[in-house]
């Protein structure tokens, strides 16, 4: 584009709020620097943004209200049943679902404790996030498997952004648990706990729990318990855990 | 334990916005207020996948014209404050004056077009965003943008030379 070609009214805009990119950037300059006039206006909602902030932004750094924190009466179970309805959504009805309350204790009891506990122990590693590496994937579902005495799989979540980094055996409080390790591109670390359950046949809907700053999707399903933990946001895990789920249910 | 954080780190943005469409402390936090609540009772709509903030602004945009609307149908409920509004502002110090005047010429926006500006020069959402936010398409997003900037800048320009300092 050549600079003595009329900008539209939208690009001028999208130059003074950044959402243009480089090549029509760099048109809108040659062209701003030929159309004083047409540069002052520019100039001018530049000067308007930048005012905004200085009027407003201090409301960022201000302390939020109790007021505004604090979550209404009914927003537990109304969290309980988008949780359910998501997990019936996404699993197209096959999940049965309960709220909490509706089913034995035990067969979710400590899971995403265990689970968070053992995400926050093995994530920071950097020698040894884990005792067998993703390069021997077969040996390492193989002894898992056998460990726990049921067949074990580590689902693939390269879709979803993650690779597996390997996996480990832990103590867990009825037998021993297995660990998988992933992580994204930036070096972000998931991991899923798998343990077994007493009882079987039992599917849970997704769970959703948050210890500290580990937030843990958790479900039981046949005869495993599974509990998905990671640092991020709350529908990116989501997202993962469904995967988990899709992958150890094809 | 479930999950109490959902909404925390948009607070201080709707705070944000909030304070600019209202220009009111108090009600800008009832409005945030009203708007977490209303999105707790409503989560099970918000859809996976889709942009939260997107869905809160849209929530707190809905909750300020109904109400709006229903002060107008009540003048009665109109406070002291509304009225105020309109009035510009004396400027106390001189570095503050074209914040004062901008302030004051965006009290005078309609509110279609301080929406458009707001989101897009303070929350610095995309204009796809803002189309949806809103629930209009990206055409008049632009209009609203590009009439609400002409129309600052007029008034701004009118109110003498002070402003040209302000970087």
């Amino acid at each position: 584009m050549k600079n003595d070609v009329p900008m539209t009214e939208t690009e001028l805009h999208a130059y003074v709020d950044g959402q243009l990119d480089e090549a029509r950037r760099a048109a809108v300059d040659a062209y701003l620097a030929t159309n004083p006039a047409e540069a002052e206006r520019v100039r001018a909602y530049t000067r308007q943004n930048e005012q905004l902030h200085a009027l407003f932004d201090g409301t960022l750094d201000e302390p939020v209200p109790e007021t505004l924190r604090i979550q209404p009466a009914r927003r537990t179970p109304v969290f309980m049943r988008y949780a359910a309805l998501f997990a019936v959504a996404v699993m197209g009805g096959v999940l049965g679902w309960t709220l909490r309350g509706e089913e034995p204790l035990t067969i979710t009891a400590n899971l995403p404790q265990q689970a968070a506990l053992a995400h926050v122990v093995y994530t920071p590693e950097v020698l040894h996030p884990v005792e067998v590496g993703a390069q021997e994937e077969t040996h390492l579902v193989s002894w898992l498997s056998k460990r726990l005495g049921a067949p074990v799989h580590a689902p693939h979540l390269s879709d979803a952004g993650y690779e597996l980094v390997g996996g480990r055996l832990l103590p867990g409080e009825t037998g021993p648990a297995a660990q998988f390790m992933y992580q994204d591109v930036r070096g972000n670390r998931l991991t899923l706990y798998v343990r077994t359950t007493a009882s079987n046949n039992r599917e849970t809907a997704f769970r959703y729990a948050q210890e500290d700053k580990v937030g843990v999707f958790y479900w039981v399903d046949g005869t495993f318990g599974y509990a998905l933990s990671g640092e991020i946001e709350k529908p990116q895990l989501l997202r993962v855990a469904e995967s988990v789920y899709r992958e150890l249910n094809p | 334990m479930p999950d109490t954080n959902l909404f925390d780190e948009h607070i201080p943005r709707l705070r944000r916005y909030a304070r600019a469409l209202t220009s009111d402390r108090a009600q800008a936090d009832d409005l945030v207020q009203d708007c977490l609540a209303r999105a707790w009772e409503k989560l099970s709509l918000w859809q996976r996948g889709t942009d939260l903030r997107a869905w809160l602004f849209t929530i707190l945009h809905n909750l300020y014209v109904n109400d709006l609307r229903r002060r107008k149908n009540h003048p009665e409920l109109l406070t002291l404050d509304d009225e105020a509004l309109d009035a510009p502002r004396r400027a106390t110090q001189e570095d503050g004056l074209g914040l004062r005047d901008l302030q004051a010429a965006l009290n005078r926006l309609p509110l279609d077009q301080r929406e458009v500006l707001l989101l897009v020069g303070l929350e610095e959402m995309s204009y796809e965003e803002v189309a949806k936010t809103l629930g209009i398409p990206i055409g008049t997003v632009m209009s609203r943008l590009s009439r609400a900037r002409e129309r600052l800048r007029a008034q701004l320009n009118s109110t003498g030379p002070a402003l040209r300092r302000v970087k």
